[in-house]
């Protein structure tokens, strides 16, 4: 069975989304380009999320990559909800009054977000009233609490994080009476989602991270060459300070089963998650939940199934870890990717082939005569050989289908090797997962101009 | 790279010999690091303040200064020829295709020819003659009309055999070419000595210079020129002179009164390379490739060859910017199309070596004719600027109009396709300029055939009826930013697509047009002509008729609800504007001009009525919907519309009345079509546009109505001998030489004294019609405008509009017939006599075709018979 490069094209490029901030007379004055998205599925369906949004109330601009296990639900919540409670943190107390009165008088809301989305990409229709309830008595409780502080980005990131997955249990605690609402706050509570978020603001990149997806600076050192920043910790078992917390945080006498084989309590990669209630209620919570539930609910093993020592809840946390970067000219890219991209491909890897690509369509190294003795007719052949090489490059027009070709047909040289390709993306979906995990990648492509002209400002 | 490059254009002894303006500038050109003192203060006051110190300013400082102005301050920012200037190609071509430009070219040619003479600086003039080749027979086609324009000069040129270009330059590749055009006169000059030798002349004759003053902006009260403020004090002055080049637009928008400059700046690529092995000849012509979108000159033994890519790059959109300055950098991806052309067209350079790949910003402008003239809103402010990347070309010609303009209140000639106010506020927006000059910059090598429009900066200004005609199949051109529609492609019916349908040839619209046209003869049409310029003159008492009898040509105190043709003439009897006036009231007229004149007429007007409250003129252009109404039966649509009588007893040519149309009141209905076909033009409030014209077109329908376009409008003029404004008249033209003393009355007028002279002494051209008598519309080339005519084998003139008659089944020409001199070229007094008794020929690019030459139309043409004052534009059958 063999994939022709059409194929193969066409099944790498099924969920390609790109955007570019709109110019306004030919110039960008946002410190972020665009960014180019892409998901190659594993499981079926996908289990990753991605979202994007442009926060309308305030500057700025959020991307985020969501990893889902067991199941898509509590992904799918977080895909949606998580900005506008990040966006609802970071606004000011008039604009929270005026958007609370708005809904006060029925009057037209403010909107808070621009997203930029995928058509695949979709959003619960049925649990949008729900969830915009949650989020509204959050806003209430922030006018009431009005510290009349500006407010701080990381402080915004932490608080809205940990207030979603609050919600996101209170309501599988409360439930709803719409059954099929009911089955699916239940549904979110009881898989779990990773998520790693960015928000750029001018040269003010944060990144919040719970989990082990990935955030990554491509920088372009003065040779030209690339090199790879790290902006967020994986919260795993290979991480020596996570692993700590945790044993931190429980009585000693459970500090050989809380980490086994490289899981949480021998069952969870991740360290830190939303939702995954199974590692977060008290053992009575989730009987009385599992037993006023639905039947599907009680018919399913995974729910029921209490871990392991399981003595001291909660193991588990959304709390992001916040890192803060100022962002430099060099700085021509970040990546957020979720832990199947990173399972292939080292970070040094990435940032060169993303580089090499970026460079290559919008702005190829240029050539400089200098003082070399060059005649016009080497000059022709380079140049002959520099548009090859880019055409070559347009097979891909989305950075991120790009490093997905490559984290997917990489041979051993470093090449993509199209026969490979083919044979990793025809796998029947049962085998795929034993291969490869679901990828999801976002590319945010930097403004050096702007950058750098925030930098001659201060 | 840059330093050596300064150093190799640029001769540096200049400055010893001329030490009297030395002092102001830089003693060590190439090290700029150090800050120079200004040793000589800027003067308190000037006659003349010139802000730019490249190749146009220095020009007009040179020709200021000859003309015997001499108290002019000329101020640079930088140092001289240091901008543009330095970096251009140096290239001198006369081949031209727009008249004017030609001449410009031509005279500075002369100019620089004899510079070094003049002043002993250096100039680096070379004549070296130029080539364009041909890879096309369209493209040949057009050579040969710039050919026949260059000879009908004097200026030696000939289209020559592939074979022949090779005789001529050695290394060219011939075997893609179908032939070529060689002006052996054309010349090569270091273009920034030649900006200094007219420097250091003017310096001469006492123009101050003063280089690193960069002016801030321009002072103006009561619209006048005041002062310029600068880095170093400020300038009193009555003129102000805008040379600044690609700064050019944002220095007019500095002031508090804005001056709008439309031009935007692109980055414009050349290389340079070493010598070859055994160093090009400097004598060897230069060659223009414009299939291959290149030029290339020889260049100290080596080459220089740039040209005109497909994908330009604008920059300064936003104004100087430190950021873009710097980027300004070689960029061998982008150039590496028209590289491909070179070596294509000169294979043998393949191993010479590359020295260095220039990057020098040119300005361009929305319509690639340069921009000069005085400001509309300012007066002394003048601009000389937008020079399309032939600013060597056109610096000397140029300077010497601008001049001329300044000195004498007019230039020598007819600069209105260059005037600054044939622009308005409407071309300067940056993100249009961006867009237009993206479109301008590849159109300086693309084939421009008859009737091209451009494509970008569309839809700005549209009739209300816009989508309605647009979905009927309507073809749009553009003036002055205003939608027009060209034709109606009937449903069903498919044209070729733009780049097809290019030819000098029948176009495919054709028969489309014909339709129009027999439809307007027996039956009625729609035109949509509310591109016109519209305005309103009223005053309380007689200011407004006093004011307008001064102003115009014709008679205007005719009864309330006449219509007069009338021209605005300058002090020569020139027509500045041809307009229809209507008399609403005792005290307001209703004034109908050419789409063009928006700024101008106004300017033109404003200038000269008198300061006074109670005297009011409104621009109401974009207040009414026009739609004329042309045909026999355009009556009956009419009178069944208003239930009134509209018949010629009723409602006689040149009337103008106030009506109901359909339900909307208020319509000023004025029967003219400005096509001598009986009709009617409606002037319709917008708001009540879709209302007529629903109408109209509902009612129309039993009597065949259908939509028709301008195209169908030029034919119908053109057959009945009717000049336009801005194709056939100009400021250069007066009533007595195009056969419209009628139109002329005895009371006291601006421009009346020299046409009393006219009429005494004779015209020395005189309007001529011309049908094309051997020429097969299906075979041959269409005229188009700009042909020259011969008379008896000699040079005559040029035609200024053409179009096909569908009644006569024929081309008709219109142009000028001047008498020169058999053996002095003196220009003679042209008779009546003269124009008939001569044997015609029109030259269409190089082929000649006989034409039967005719001062009255055919009035068999006219449909109706009319009375003796009702005869509509033109007068020639009251002979």
């Amino acid at each position: 069975f063999y994939l022709t490069p059409a194929q193969v094209n066409s099944i790498l490029k099924a969920n390609e989304y790109s955007f570019k901030v709109p110019e306004f007379d030919g110039k960008n004055v946002s410190s972020v380009l665009g960014f180019d998205s892409n998901q190659l599925p594993a499981n079926a369906p996908i289990e990753d999320r991605r979202s994007a949004a442009t926060c309308l109330q305030t500057r700025g601009m959020l991307l985020g990559v969501f990893d889902g296990h067991a199941g898509c639900a509590c992904a799918q919540a977080v895909s949606e909800r998580l900005f506008y409670y990040i966006a609802v943190s970071l606004l000011p107390h008039e604009t929270l009054l005026e958007i609370e009165n708005a809904v006060e008088s029925g009057r037209a809301l403010l909107p808070i977000l621009q997203w930029h989305k995928h058509p695949n990409d979709y959003f619960s229709k049925e649990a949008s009233k729900l969830y915009f309830n949650s989020l509204r008595t959050y806003w209430q409780e922030l006018i009431d609490l009005n510290s009349g502080e500006t407010t701080d980005v990381r402080e915004a990131l932490i608080n809205a994080f940990k207030r979603l997955d609050n919600d996101i249990s209170l309501e599988a605690q409360v439930g709803d009476p719409n059954s099929f609402l009911n089955y699916l706050v239940l549904q979110v509570a009881f898989s779990g989602a990773t998520a790693c978020v960015a928000h750029v603001d001018g040269v003010d990149l944060h990144i919040a991270n719970t989990g082990d997806s990935r955030a990554m600076l491509g920088v372009q050192e003065e040779d030209g060459s690339w090199s790879a920043v790290n902006l967020s910790y994986d919260h795993n078992a290979q991480n020596e300070h996570e692993v700590e917390r945790v044993k931190m945080e429980h009585p000693k006498s459970e500090e050989k089963s809380l980490v086994k084989q490289d899981r949480l309590l021998g069952l969870l990669m991740p360290f830190r998650a939303f939702g995954d209630v199974k590692f977060k209620w008290s053992i009575e919570l989730q009987k009385r939940v599992i037993e006023s539930g639905p039947d599907q609910l009680n018919d399913n093993e995974y729910t029921k199934f209490i871990p392991p020592n399981y003595h001291t809840p909660p193991y588990l946390t959304a709390e992001p870890e916040v890192i803060h970067h100022k962002l430099r000219p060099q700085d021509k890219f970040l990546v957020l990717a979720t832990d199947g991209l990173w399972e292939t491909m080292h970070r040094q890897d990435v940032a060169r082939i993303v580089g090499e690509y970026l460079t290559g369509v919008h702005h190829q190294q240029p050539i400089a005569v200098g003082g070399y003795k060059v005649t016009l007719g080497q000059m022709h052949g380079l140049l002959t050989e520099r548009r090859a090489r880019i055409s070559s490059v347009f097979e891909d027009q989305n950075a991120a289908t790009h490093l997905i070709r490559h984290a997917v047909g990489n041979n051993e040289f470093g090449t993509v090797d199209h026969e490979r390709l083919s044979k990793m993306l025809s796998l029947p979906e049962e085998l795929a997962r034993m291969y490869r995990d679901d990828i999801t990648i976002i590319v945010v492509q930097f403004n050096s101009h702007v950058i750098g002209a925030y930098q001659n400002e201060e | 790279a840059a330093g050596m490059f300064l150093r190799l254009l640029s001769d540096i002894q200049w400055r010893a010999a001329h030490p009297k303006w030395r002092t102001m500038s830089s003693s060590q050109r190439s090290t700029s690091t150090t800050a120079e003192p200004h040793p000589v203060s800027l003067p308190a006051q000037a006659q003349v303040v010139i802000c730019g110190g490249g190749i146009t300013g220095t020009s007009v400082a040179y020709h200021l200064s000859k003309m015997g102005w001499k108290d002019i301050v000329l101020l640079e920012q930088g140092r001289l020829a240091a901008g543009t200037t330095r970096f251009c190609a140096g290239i001198v071509s006369t081949a031209r295709p727009v008249s004017i430009e030609l001449k410009m070219a031509h005279y500075s040619n002369k100019l620089y020819q004899q510079l070094e003479q003049e002043t002993g600086v250096q100039t680096g003039y070379m004549k070296t003659g130029s080539i364009s080749l041909a890879q096309t027979q369209d493209r040949l086609i057009s050579l040969k009309r710039i050919a026949s324009s260059l000879n009908v000069m004097g200026i030696p040129c000939e289209i020559i055999s592939p074979k022949k270009v090779l005789q001529l330059h050695p290394l060219i590749n011939i075997h893609d070419l179908v032939g070529a055009m060689y002006v052996p006169e054309d010349a090569l000059v270091s273009s920034a000595n030649v900006s200094l030798a007219l420097a250091t002349a003017a310096s001469r004759n006492g123009v101050q210079i003063h280089e690193r003053t960069s002016v801030s902006h321009v002072t103006v009260q009561k619209g006048r020129v005041t002062g310029v403020e600068t880095d170093r004090g400020r300038i009193q002055c009555e003129y102000f002179v805008n040379c600044a080049g690609q700064w050019a637009y944002e220095l007019g928008h500095s002031g508090e009164e804005p001056v709008h400059i439309p031009l935007h700046a692109c980055e414009h690529f050349y290389l340079l390379t070493h010598p070859l092995k055994e160093p090009l000849s400097s004598s060897l012509p230069t060659i223009v490739d414009p299939d291959g979108r290149i030029y290339i000159r020889n260049w100290q033994g080596g080459i220089l060859s740039g040209g005109f890519e497909k994908n330009p790059k604008p920059l300064f959109t936003e104004g100087r910017n430190q950021l873009e300055i710097q980027n300004l950098q070689e960029d061998w991806d982008h150039f590496g199309p028209l590289l491909s052309a070179l070596l294509r067209r000169m294979p043998g350079l393949e191993a010479l070596q590359i020295m260095q790949l220039v990057n020098c910003p040119e300005s361009f402008t929305p319509d690639m004719r340069c921009i000069m003239g005085e400001s509309p809103t300012a007066r002394g402010y003048f601009v000389l600027a937008g020079m399309n990347s032939a600013g060597i070309s056109y610096g000397g010609g140029a300077g010497k109009y601008l001049a001329e303009w300044m000195v004498n209140g007019y230039p020598s000639e007819n600069v209105w396709s260059l005037d600054l106010k044939r622009f308005g506020t409407l071309q300067s927006s940056r993100t249009f300029l961006r867009h237009r000059v993206m479109e301008v910059m590849p159109l300086m090598c693309d084939l421009k055939v008859p009737r091209w429009d451009f494509q970008t900066g569309r839809q700005l200004r549209t009739s209300p009826l816009y989508d309605r005609l647009d979905a009927q199949g309507a073809r749009w051109m553009e003036k002055h930013g205003f939608e027009r529609v060209k034709y109606f492609v009937p449903p069903g019916k498919d044209l070729l697509d733009l780049d097809h349908s290019k030819t000098f040839y029948k176009p495919d619209w054709f028969d489309i047009v014909g339709s129009e046209v027999k439809c307007c003869k027996e039956a009625v049409c729609v035109i949509d002509m509310s591109s016109f310029t519209k305005f309103e003159i009223s005053s309380t008492g007689d200011q407004a008729l006093e004011s307008l009898q001064y102003l115009f040509s014709n008679d205007l105190d005719v009864p309330v609800g006449h219509v007069v043709h009338t021209g605005m003439l300058n002090e020569k009897g020139g027509y500045e504007n041809d307009c229809s006036i209507a008399r609403l009231s005792k005290r307001s007229f209703f004034m109908i001009s050419p789409t063009d004149q928006q700024v101008h007429c106004w300017a033109w007007l404003k200038n000269r009525l008198p300061d006074d409250s109670n005297l009011v003129m409104e621009d109401v252009t974009w207040k009414y919907t026009a739609l004329n109404l042309i045909g026999p039966r355009a009556v009956d649509v009419l009178s069944e519309l208003s239930y009134a009588p509209m018949t010629a007893e009723h409602f006689p040519s040149l009337f103008c009345k106030e009506m109901s149309v359909g339900y909307a009141n208020g319509i000023r209905v004025m029967s003219i079509t400005h096509t001598g076909e009986p009709g009617f033009v409606l002037y319709i409030p917008i708001e009540y546009a879709l209302h007529v014209y629903n109408e109209v077109m509902n009612m129309g329908q039993k009597y065949g109505i259908r939509n028709a376009g301008y195209y169908a409008l030029r034919s119908l003029r053109i057959e009945k001998f009717f000049a336009f404004w801005g194709q056939d008249l100009d400021a250069f033209t007066t009533p007595m030489e195009c056969g419209r003393e009628f139109q002329v009355k005895l009371e006291k007028f601006l421009g009346q004294e020299a046409l009393l002279e006219q009429k005494q002494n004779g015209v020395y051209k005189r309007f001529t019609m011309f049908i094309l008598e051997d020429h097969d519309t299906d075979m041959d080339l269409w005229p188009w405008w700009g042909e020259p005519i011969f008379r008896n084998g000699r040079y005559v003139g040029k035609t200024t509009s053409s179009a096909y008659s569908y009644t006569l089944e024929r081309h008709v020409c219109l142009g000028f017939v001047h008498h020169f001199d058999e053996k002095t070229g003196e220009e003679l007094v042209v008779t009546t006599d003269f124009i008939n008794q001569g044997e015609y020929e029109i030259d269409i690019a190089g082929q000649r075709f006989q034409a039967k030459a005719k001062l009255y139309p055919f009035s068999s043409l006219f449909t109706q018979r009319r009375r003796k004052d009702e005869v509509e534009l033109s007068g020639y059958q009251r002979e």
